[in-house]
């Protein structure tokens, strides 16, 4: 009896606290800044970005005060963890070890594959069109193992240590074609060095979202997929992926 | 996560292609390297500064910057320039397998010079001034003394530089090249078991490694034999 | 040569790069002596440990131990810790992988450094220093220690030059040194010969103070030398 009493106390008091707390705790939100055009810093050190502005999107939409800071990526589960902030923003992918770990909410992107070459080449990105050429990708990515996987039988494969090693070798000639994650490429493509060249072919779906970490447990991933679903409802979304993409990320 | 024994016995055949090709850049890169080492020494024992000044150079910058600088001056810097790019060199330098033999065999020279140079001089003086008593002229001392003098006193530390050829070829893995580092990695890219393939692949070194070890050891009872000499206690 | 604005890259990447030099430096030289100490134990099982762990480290290129703590190293950080039963996620970066492994390296051949120099250290003054009342460790740091820094320095410098150079290894795993960085602003004005050179100068430079430390602290570890024209 003194126990469910004690229960109901509880109950009580965290029902009573409950819309105190939310109104006076911020959601602290934590992003890398070092993987343009996602998240990185200006030159006033102000976090920017795609991940931030859908970050403040997010909050608008939740109705509720958001702080965004800067973590090391290696540092940033573990930040999550010891309640340093309270979500992750940061274009993280789901993966199964992750999911150990953390909890994540619905995506908000998703991270597709393409074909870059250069634009005198006429390119036939299918099995057929590639036998023959080497094509390069970065190594331990997502675009290296898939090359490795469903290409390797019919190309050369060559794997770098950086995506920057990958396009020199592109621009020198010695590849004819690079496997590489679509919206970084864009960027490069955006760049002189990048004027010669563009995207060949279909995207490549992989299955990989990318979506925002809270702790396990956390009712915020709840709030977090509502409030992307209502973004993406109203054109928000939308107008932010414009300011970095011609095309949808979703 | 769990440590996966299966995974190496499945790729082991993968990783011993790899191993084949770091065989093969460690042993030509050292044929060629002893190659440019043994007038790159006479030049620095020489008693002329010009003659002696070229190589200094050549040496301190490839002893003194590391050798990923060096192979990536030559696999990305060569490619900066049109004048090479339109070369006869070009096919040559778009390999990086030849990027990797030159790049080796060029780092593994000044090391292998400095070794021979400083045989030389530990030649006992007496030995010269004996073969020039002996009215020797100076080609023939030097093919017939002070080189295969030089050989078996460097022969040691040689062989060390040899181990160290092995650990440095590892990185041409970081020009694309699938020697057995280059393969584990490009493994790991699939199967996602850093731990188990780097294991295989840290113990197939070690094997190459024990193997050369011995045979260093025998061709080095060979090459000195007469440190090993004992009189026959028959004969006393 | 034409840096186009990226000079101020190397420079930052050159102190990184000095900073995971000496990070590693430091942490190897513990290792080197708790090595050698090892190796000259009386403890059949200390000298097993560490004749296996210089000899494995010395067979295994430098660039493998890199990438196994850097792509293995959450792995096995988390495996040690489950087994305390702790189930964090531990993600292991760059630079922490890299002064693991380059202390490693370090430490291994530091252990022969130590453990000839410690022999060239007479028996006599252990006995000598029981003789007087004091014990093991004390006479370590009291007696030993001070002279085996001067037998060790120019053995040490040699290794540290080899360090030095290896620390370019840990650019492959993202680290934003000089090599890195070098890289960086290769890929971004396509003047890779420019850049890598660049980088190879700087690194001449670094090597040359090193030995000009050397040079220094040997001076300074041998008073007889002092104030002489060496």
């Amino acid at each position: 009896m003194i126990r469910k009493l004690f229960a109901a106390g509880i109950a009580l008091a965290t029902l009573a606290a409950a819309p105190v707390t939310l109104a006076a705790d911020k959601i602290r939100i934590a992003t890398e800044g070092a993987y343009a055009p996602f998240n990185m810093v200006d030159s006033d050190g102000n976090l920017i970005g795609f991940d931030v502005d859908i970050a403040n999107a997010l909050c608008e939409q939740m109705e509720v005060e958001c702080e965004i800071v800067a973590q090391d990526w290696d540092g940033i589960i573990p930040g999550l963890r010891a309640r340093k902030y309270d979500a992750i923003i940061a274009s993280m992918s789901i993966t199964e070890e992750r999911l150990r770990v953390v909890d994540f909410s619905e995506k908000y992107y998703s991270n597709v594959l393409a074909f870059v070459a250069g634009k005198d080449k006429n390119l036939d990105v299918s099995k057929k069109g590639l036998n023959g050429l080497v094509v390069g990708a970065q190594r331990a990515t997502i675009a290296g193992q898939m090359l490795e996987d469903k290409y390797s039988d019919v190309v050369t494969v060559k794997l770098y240590d950086t995506q920057d090693n990958a396009y020199l070798d592109l621009a020198s000639g010695r590849l004819d074609a690079l496997l590489s994650d679509k919206f970084p490429a864009y960027d490069w493509l955006r760049t002189d060095d990048g004027q010669g060249f563009e995207f060949k072919g279909e995207d490549l779906d992989i299955n990989d979202e990318i979506g925002i970490a809270v702790r396990k447990g956390d009712d915020l991933k709840d709030d977090f997929s509502a409030a992307i679903k209502a973004i993406v409802a109203n054109g928000k979304y939308e107008e932010i992926n414009k300011k970095y993409f011609p095309f949808s990320i979703y | 996560m769990s440590w996966e024994w299966s995974v190496i016995w499945e790729y082991l055949p993968r990783l011993w292609q790899g191993a084949l090709l770091t065989l093969e850049l460690v042993f030509f890169s050292g044929l060629i390297g002893i190659i440019l080492a043994v007038p790159l020494a006479l030049m620095r024992a020489s008693h002329n500064w010009v003659l002696r000044a070229l190589p200094f150079a050549y040496i301190f910058f490839f002893r003194g910057t590391p050798l990923l600088v060096q192979i990536f001056l030559i696999y990305y810097g060569a490619a900066q320039f049109d004048v090479i790019k339109d070369s006869a060199l070009w096919p040559v330098l778009k390999e990086p397998y030849w990027c990797a033999i030159i790049a080796f065999s060029l780092n593994t020279a000044a090391y292998s010079a400095e070794l021979i140079r400083g045989a030389i001089q530990a030649i006992p003086k007496g030995e010269i001034e004996v073969s020039q008593a002996l009215g020797m002229s100076k080609a023939t001392m030097i093919r017939r003394i002070i080189l295969p003098r030089s050989f078996g006193i460097v022969f040691p530390a040689y062989s060390n530089e040899l181990l160290l050829m092995l650990k440095g070829s590892a990185l041409a893995s970081t020009i694309t090249l699938l020697d057995l580092t280059g393969m584990a990695r490009t493994i790991i890219a699939r199967t996602y078991t850093p731990l188990e393939m780097f294991f295989a692949a840290g113990m197939m070194y070690l094997i190459i490694a024990g193997v050369m070890i011995g045979c260093f050891r025998l061709l080095e009872r060979r090459i000195n034999r007469y440190q090993y000499y004992k009189l026959d206690p028959s004969q006393r | 040569m034409e840096l186009q604005g990226f000079g101020h890259l190397l420079l930052s990447g050159t102190w990184m790069t000095v900073q995971l030099a000496v990070s590693s430096l430091l942490i190897g030289l513990v290792i080197g002596l708790i090595g050698a100490s090892a190796k000259l134990s009386d403890s059949r099982i200390l000298r097993g440990i560490a004749t296996g762990y210089t000899t494995i480290i010395r067979g295994i290129p430098e660039l493998l131990l890199v990438l196994t703590l850097y792509f293995g190293g959450s792995q096995l950080i988390m495996l040690v810790a489950a087994w305390f039963g702790h189930d964090d996620y531990i993600e292991v970066g760059p630079f922490a992988a890299g002064v693991a492994a380059l202390s490693i390296a370090f430490g291994a051949y530091a252990t022969e450094v130590f453990r000839m120099a410690m022999l060239e250290i007479p028996k006599g003054q252990w006995e000598s220093a029981a003789a007087m009342g004091m014990g093991k460790i004390q006479t370590f740091f009291r007696i030993i220690l001070p002279q085996l820094w001067r037998l060790s320095i120019p053995g040490l410098g040699n290794l540290f030059q080899v360090l030095l150079k290896d620390t370019a290894l840990v650019s492959v795993v993202g680290l934003n040194e000089l090599m890195r960085q070098a890289a960086v602003g290769a890929a971004n004005t396509k003047q890779p010969f420019d850049f890598y050179m660049a980088a190879a100068l700087l690194y001449l430079g670094l090597t040359l103070i090193a030995t000009v430390i050397t040079m220094m602290l040997e001076r300074w570890s041998k008073p007889e030398l002092r104030g002489s024209r060496a």
